[in-house]
Protein backbone atom coordinates (compact mmCIF):
# COMPACT_ATOMS: atom_id res chain seq x y z
CA UNK A 1 0.00 0.00 0.00
CA UNK A 2 2.87 2.48 1.08
CA UNK A 3 4.62 1.48 -2.24
CA UNK A 4 1.11 2.50 -4.30
CA UNK A 5 1.02 5.89 -2.04
CA UNK A 6 3.95 6.86 -3.66
CA UNK A 7 3.38 6.37 -6.80
CA UNK A 8 -0.15 8.42 -6.13
CA UNK A 9 1.96 11.01 -5.07
CA UNK A 10 3.94 11.24 -8.04
CA UNK A 11 2.02 10.86 -10.59
CA UNK A 12 -0.56 13.87 -8.97
CA UNK A 13 3.06 15.76 -8.91
CA UNK A 14 3.87 14.64 -12.85
CA UNK A 15 0.17 15.78 -13.68
CA UNK A 16 -0.24 19.29 -11.82
CA UNK A 17 -2.54 18.03 -9.27
CA UNK A 18 -0.73 18.84 -5.83
CA UNK A 19 -1.59 22.36 -5.31
CA UNK A 20 -0.49 21.76 -1.74
CA UNK A 21 2.22 19.76 -0.58
CA UNK A 22 3.23 19.03 2.90
CA UNK A 23 5.67 17.13 5.76
CA UNK A 24 6.72 17.26 9.69
CA UNK A 25 9.99 17.55 10.74
CA UNK A 26 11.18 17.33 14.03
CA UNK A 27 13.38 20.37 15.52
CA UNK A 28 14.95 21.04 18.83
CA UNK A 29 11.29 22.75 20.05
CA UNK A 30 8.88 19.95 18.77
CA UNK A 31 7.77 18.92 15.50
CA UNK A 32 7.56 21.31 12.54
CA UNK A 33 4.24 21.41 9.69
CA UNK A 34 5.87 22.06 6.91
CA UNK A 35 3.69 23.37 3.82
CA UNK A 36 4.70 24.56 0.03
CA UNK A 37 2.73 25.51 -2.94
CA UNK A 38 4.18 25.68 -6.73
CA UNK A 39 5.61 29.01 -5.64
CA UNK A 40 7.23 28.21 -2.79
CA UNK A 41 7.05 27.70 1.02
CA UNK A 42 3.01 28.74 2.06
CA UNK A 43 3.12 27.89 6.11
CA UNK A 44 5.25 26.67 8.62
CA UNK A 45 3.38 25.16 12.11
CA UNK A 46 5.10 25.32 15.06
CA UNK A 47 5.18 22.62 17.73
CA UNK A 48 2.46 23.70 19.64
CA UNK A 49 0.04 24.61 16.81
CA UNK A 50 -2.79 21.84 15.22
CA UNK A 51 -1.70 20.62 12.31
CA UNK A 52 -4.50 19.22 11.30
CA UNK A 53 -6.46 22.64 11.58
CA UNK A 54 -3.46 23.97 9.75
CA UNK A 55 -3.99 21.66 7.12
CA UNK A 56 -7.88 22.23 6.99
CA UNK A 57 -6.71 25.84 6.88
CA UNK A 58 -4.94 25.56 3.35
CA UNK A 59 -7.25 23.32 2.09
CA UNK A 60 -9.36 26.41 2.61
CA UNK A 61 -7.85 29.26 2.17
CA UNK A 62 -5.45 27.43 -0.81
CA UNK A 63 -6.68 24.53 -1.97
CA UNK A 64 -8.13 21.24 -0.87
CA UNK A 65 -5.76 19.28 -2.58
CA UNK A 66 -3.24 19.07 -0.39
CA UNK A 67 -1.01 15.63 -0.25
CA UNK A 68 1.46 14.77 2.32
CA UNK A 69 4.77 14.51 0.18
CA UNK A 70 7.50 14.79 1.71
CA UNK A 71 10.13 15.29 -1.43
CA UNK A 72 8.61 18.25 -2.45
CA UNK A 73 9.88 19.82 1.10
CA UNK A 74 13.36 18.81 0.96
CA UNK A 75 15.17 21.87 0.29
CA UNK A 76 12.70 23.97 3.36
CA UNK A 77 14.01 20.95 5.67
CA UNK A 78 17.44 20.58 4.95
CA UNK A 79 17.68 24.58 5.42
CA UNK A 80 15.72 24.67 8.67
CA UNK A 81 18.14 21.38 10.18
CA UNK A 82 21.36 23.84 9.51
CA UNK A 83 19.56 26.92 11.13
CA UNK A 84 18.45 24.95 13.87
CA UNK A 85 22.83 23.85 14.46
CA UNK A 86 23.44 27.51 14.22
CA UNK A 87 24.88 27.13 10.44
CA UNK A 88 22.80 28.97 8.35
CA UNK A 89 21.94 32.35 9.48
CA UNK A 90 19.80 33.23 6.11
CA UNK A 91 17.56 31.36 4.38
CA UNK A 92 17.28 31.12 0.62
CA UNK A 93 13.86 29.55 -0.04
CA UNK A 94 10.94 31.05 -2.51
CA UNK A 95 8.18 32.01 -0.32
CA UNK A 96 4.34 32.30 -1.80
CA UNK A 97 2.98 35.41 0.74
CA UNK A 98 -0.99 34.30 -0.16
CA UNK A 99 -1.99 34.23 2.93
CA UNK A 100 -1.01 37.57 4.68
CA UNK A 101 -2.65 40.85 2.74
CA UNK A 102 -2.09 44.60 2.77
CA UNK A 103 -0.83 46.00 6.32
CA UNK A 104 0.45 42.60 7.39
CA UNK A 105 2.21 41.66 4.50
CA UNK A 106 4.27 44.76 4.23
CA UNK A 107 5.39 44.35 8.00
CA UNK A 108 6.12 40.90 7.56
CA UNK A 109 8.12 41.25 4.64
CA UNK A 110 9.67 44.18 6.54
CA UNK A 111 10.84 41.18 9.20
CA UNK A 112 11.70 38.62 6.15
CA UNK A 113 14.32 41.60 6.21
CA UNK A 114 15.76 41.85 9.98
CA UNK A 115 18.89 40.08 10.02
CA UNK A 116 20.51 36.95 11.65
CA UNK A 117 20.66 38.02 15.70
CA UNK A 118 19.76 41.47 15.53
CA UNK A 119 16.13 42.75 16.85
CA UNK A 120 13.68 45.42 16.16
CA UNK A 121 10.97 46.49 17.73
CA UNK A 122 6.98 46.69 17.18
CA UNK A 123 7.19 50.00 16.10
CA UNK A 124 9.87 49.68 13.74
CA UNK A 125 7.84 47.45 11.96
CA UNK A 126 4.76 49.15 11.57
CA UNK A 127 6.90 52.41 10.57
CA UNK A 128 9.44 50.59 7.57
CA UNK A 129 5.38 49.27 6.70
CA UNK A 130 4.45 52.69 6.01
CA UNK A 131 2.16 53.41 9.37
CA UNK A 132 4.31 54.16 12.78
CA UNK A 133 1.13 54.85 14.64
CA UNK A 134 -0.17 51.23 14.14
CA UNK A 135 2.20 49.21 16.72
CA UNK A 136 -1.01 46.86 17.73
CA UNK A 137 -1.56 45.66 14.08
CA UNK A 138 2.06 45.07 13.62
CA UNK A 139 1.35 42.91 16.48
CA UNK A 140 -0.96 41.35 15.36
CA UNK A 141 0.85 40.83 11.90
CA UNK A 142 3.87 39.31 13.98
CA UNK A 143 0.82 36.42 15.65
CA UNK A 144 -0.74 35.52 12.45
CA UNK A 145 2.66 35.36 10.51
CA UNK A 146 1.83 32.32 8.30
CA UNK A 147 5.47 31.47 8.13
CA UNK A 148 7.72 31.95 11.37
CA UNK A 149 11.34 31.25 11.55
CA UNK A 150 11.22 31.91 7.91
CA UNK A 151 10.08 35.23 8.24
CA UNK A 152 11.76 35.80 11.74
CA UNK A 153 9.09 37.42 14.07
CA UNK A 154 11.06 36.06 16.79
CA UNK A 155 13.65 39.20 16.36
CA UNK A 156 10.56 41.77 17.34
CA UNK A 157 10.50 42.51 20.64
CA UNK A 158 8.51 45.33 22.57
CA UNK A 159 10.34 48.76 22.89
CA UNK A 160 11.60 48.50 25.56
CA UNK A 161 13.39 45.22 25.36
CA UNK A 162 10.86 42.80 27.00
CA UNK A 163 10.28 40.12 24.64
CA UNK A 164 6.34 40.31 23.85
CA UNK A 165 4.40 37.48 22.77
CA UNK A 166 5.32 34.13 20.11
CA UNK A 167 2.64 32.12 18.38
CA UNK A 168 5.22 29.12 19.53
CA UNK A 169 5.53 30.49 23.26
CA UNK A 170 7.62 32.11 24.87
CA UNK A 171 9.97 29.40 25.46
CA UNK A 172 10.46 28.89 21.74
CA UNK A 173 11.00 32.61 21.41
CA UNK A 174 13.34 32.95 24.21
CA UNK A 175 15.21 29.66 22.92
CA UNK A 176 15.18 30.95 19.34
CA UNK A 177 16.62 34.18 20.83
CA UNK A 178 19.68 32.15 23.04
CA UNK A 179 20.55 30.10 19.52
CA UNK A 180 21.24 33.98 17.45
CA UNK A 181 23.38 35.59 20.60
CA UNK A 182 20.78 37.79 21.53
CA UNK A 183 20.04 36.66 25.01
CA UNK A 184 22.29 34.62 26.74
CA UNK A 185 22.68 31.81 27.87
CA UNK B 1 -13.64 20.02 1.69
CA UNK B 2 -11.15 18.32 4.16
CA UNK B 3 -7.65 18.06 2.84
CA UNK B 4 -6.90 15.51 0.04
CA UNK B 5 -4.37 13.79 2.31
CA UNK B 6 -7.66 12.80 4.43
CA UNK B 7 -9.71 10.65 1.89
CA UNK B 8 -6.48 9.05 1.08
CA UNK B 9 -5.67 8.44 4.74
CA UNK B 10 -9.26 6.95 5.75
CA UNK B 11 -10.28 5.30 2.18
CA UNK B 12 -7.18 4.12 0.61
CA UNK B 13 -7.78 0.58 2.04
CA UNK B 14 -11.72 0.38 1.26
CA UNK B 15 -10.48 1.25 -2.35
CA UNK B 16 -7.84 -0.90 -2.87
CA UNK B 17 -10.34 -3.49 -1.80
CA UNK B 18 -12.70 -2.16 -3.96
CA UNK B 19 -10.32 -2.27 -7.10
CA UNK B 20 -8.81 -5.66 -6.28
CA UNK B 21 -12.62 -7.12 -5.95
CA UNK B 22 -13.49 -6.02 -9.15
CA UNK B 23 -10.08 -6.13 -11.61
CA UNK B 24 -8.26 -8.61 -9.51
CA UNK B 25 -4.80 -8.49 -7.83
CA UNK B 26 -2.22 -7.51 -10.62
CA UNK B 27 -3.94 -5.02 -11.88
CA UNK B 28 -5.51 -3.53 -8.97
CA UNK B 29 -2.54 -0.78 -8.44
CA UNK B 30 -3.89 0.67 -11.60
CA UNK B 31 -7.30 0.87 -11.26
CA UNK B 32 -6.39 2.36 -7.59
CA UNK B 33 -3.83 4.98 -9.43
CA UNK B 34 -6.51 6.22 -11.92
CA UNK B 35 -9.41 6.03 -9.25
CA UNK B 36 -7.45 8.43 -7.19
CA UNK B 37 -5.96 10.89 -9.81
CA UNK B 38 -9.60 11.19 -11.27
CA UNK B 39 -11.17 12.27 -7.77
CA UNK B 40 -8.04 14.75 -7.97
CA UNK B 41 -9.06 16.12 -10.78
CA UNK B 42 -12.96 16.67 -9.72
CA UNK B 43 -12.42 17.46 -6.35
CA UNK B 44 -11.76 21.07 -6.45
CA UNK B 45 -15.52 21.26 -7.60
CA UNK B 46 -17.27 18.90 -5.71
CA UNK B 47 -20.09 20.40 -4.35
CA UNK B 48 -21.21 17.62 -1.70
CA UNK B 49 -18.77 16.21 0.58
CA UNK B 50 -21.57 14.75 2.71
CA UNK B 51 -20.09 10.81 1.27
CA UNK B 52 -16.55 10.81 0.08
CA UNK B 53 -16.13 7.13 0.69
CA UNK B 54 -19.44 6.56 -1.51
CA UNK B 55 -17.99 8.62 -3.71
CA UNK B 56 -14.67 7.56 -4.09
CA UNK B 57 -16.31 3.67 -4.16
CA UNK B 58 -18.28 5.03 -7.23
CA UNK B 59 -14.98 5.95 -9.22
CA UNK B 60 -13.14 2.81 -8.94
CA UNK B 61 -16.04 0.89 -10.08
CA UNK B 62 -16.22 3.56 -13.01
CA UNK B 63 -12.60 3.03 -13.38
CA UNK B 64 -13.04 -1.04 -12.91
CA UNK B 65 -15.42 -1.04 -15.65
CA UNK B 66 -13.03 1.33 -17.88
CA UNK B 67 -10.32 -1.79 -17.22
CA UNK B 68 -12.89 -4.09 -18.39
CA UNK B 69 -13.67 -2.31 -21.51
CA UNK B 70 -10.50 -2.00 -22.03
CA UNK B 71 -8.98 -5.35 -21.88
CA UNK B 72 -11.29 -7.88 -22.33
CA UNK B 73 -10.61 -10.45 -20.15
CA UNK B 74 -7.49 -11.83 -19.76
CA UNK B 75 -6.62 -14.68 -18.16
CA UNK B 76 -4.40 -13.93 -14.75
CA UNK B 77 -1.16 -15.74 -14.59
CA UNK B 78 -1.00 -18.07 -12.11
CA UNK B 79 1.84 -20.35 -10.95
CA UNK B 80 -0.42 -23.69 -10.02
CA UNK B 81 -3.89 -24.34 -11.74
CA UNK B 82 -6.14 -25.36 -8.51
CA UNK B 83 -8.05 -28.69 -8.85
CA UNK B 84 -11.29 -27.68 -7.63
CA UNK B 85 -14.66 -27.06 -9.48
CA UNK B 86 -15.26 -23.38 -9.82
CA UNK B 87 -18.44 -22.56 -8.38
CA UNK B 88 -18.50 -19.11 -8.42
CA UNK B 89 -17.45 -18.56 -12.44
CA UNK B 90 -16.30 -14.56 -13.06
CA UNK B 91 -18.73 -13.11 -15.49
CA UNK B 92 -17.83 -13.61 -18.86
CA UNK B 93 -16.73 -10.90 -21.82
CA UNK B 94 -20.53 -10.74 -22.90
CA UNK B 95 -21.78 -10.04 -19.50
CA UNK B 96 -19.61 -6.97 -18.74
CA UNK B 97 -20.09 -5.50 -22.32
CA UNK B 98 -23.91 -5.77 -21.69
CA UNK B 99 -23.38 -4.43 -17.92
CA UNK B 100 -21.16 -1.39 -19.79
CA UNK B 101 -23.97 -0.84 -22.18
CA UNK B 102 -26.57 -0.38 -19.41
CA UNK B 103 -27.62 3.67 -18.46
CA UNK B 104 -24.83 5.11 -16.21
CA UNK B 105 -27.77 4.55 -13.09
CA UNK B 106 -28.40 1.13 -13.62
CA UNK B 107 -24.80 0.13 -14.66
CA UNK B 108 -23.37 1.63 -11.47
CA UNK B 109 -26.30 0.27 -9.13
CA UNK B 110 -25.38 -3.45 -10.61
CA UNK B 111 -21.63 -3.65 -10.32
CA UNK B 112 -22.00 -1.82 -6.52
CA UNK B 113 -24.20 -4.44 -5.59
CA UNK B 114 -22.49 -7.70 -7.30
CA UNK B 115 -18.90 -6.67 -7.39
CA UNK B 116 -18.66 -5.30 -4.48
CA UNK B 117 -21.54 -6.24 -2.40
CA UNK B 118 -22.99 -3.48 -1.20
CA UNK B 119 -26.01 -3.26 0.56
CA UNK B 120 -29.28 -1.13 -0.78
CA UNK B 121 -28.32 1.87 1.69
CA UNK B 122 -24.61 2.07 0.67
CA UNK B 123 -25.69 2.53 -2.98
CA UNK B 124 -28.01 4.79 -2.37
CA UNK B 125 -25.50 7.16 -0.74
CA UNK B 126 -22.96 6.14 -3.38
CA UNK B 127 -25.21 7.19 -6.20
CA UNK B 128 -27.02 10.15 -3.78
CA UNK B 129 -30.23 9.17 -4.12
CA UNK B 130 -32.63 7.68 -2.03
CA UNK B 131 -32.86 3.56 -1.48
CA UNK B 132 -35.75 3.32 -2.99
CA UNK B 133 -34.34 4.84 -6.13
CA UNK B 134 -31.08 2.43 -5.97
CA UNK B 135 -33.31 -0.46 -5.46
CA UNK B 136 -35.50 0.45 -8.63
CA UNK B 137 -31.93 1.31 -10.56
CA UNK B 138 -30.62 -2.25 -9.45
CA UNK B 139 -34.06 -3.99 -10.30
CA UNK B 140 -34.03 -2.25 -14.13
CA UNK B 141 -31.00 -2.85 -14.62
CA UNK B 142 -30.99 -6.83 -13.59
CA UNK B 143 -34.32 -7.17 -15.80
CA UNK B 144 -32.32 -5.71 -18.77
CA UNK B 145 -29.47 -7.78 -18.20
CA UNK B 146 -31.47 -11.06 -18.29
CA UNK B 147 -32.96 -9.88 -21.64
CA UNK B 148 -29.76 -8.90 -22.98
CA UNK B 149 -28.25 -11.97 -22.25
CA UNK B 150 -31.47 -14.49 -22.76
Amino acid sequence: MKDALNRLVARASEEDLLDVAYTTTDSPFGPLLLASTRKGLVRVGLPNQDSDELLVDLATRVSPRVLEAPAQLDEARRELDLYFTGELTEFDLPLDWRLSKDFRRRVLRGIARIPYGQTRSYTEMARSAGNERAVRAAGTACGSNPLPLVVPCHRVLRSGGALGGYGGGLPMKEGLLRLEGILDG
Amino acid sequence: MPPFQTLIDEHAGDVMAVCRGAVGRSDADDCFQETFIAALHAYPKLEDGRNLRGWLITIAHRKAIDHHRATGRRAVPVAEVAEVAVTDPEPSDEIWAVVGALPPKQRAAVTLRYASDLPHAEIAAALGCSPEAARRSLHEGIKRLRKELA
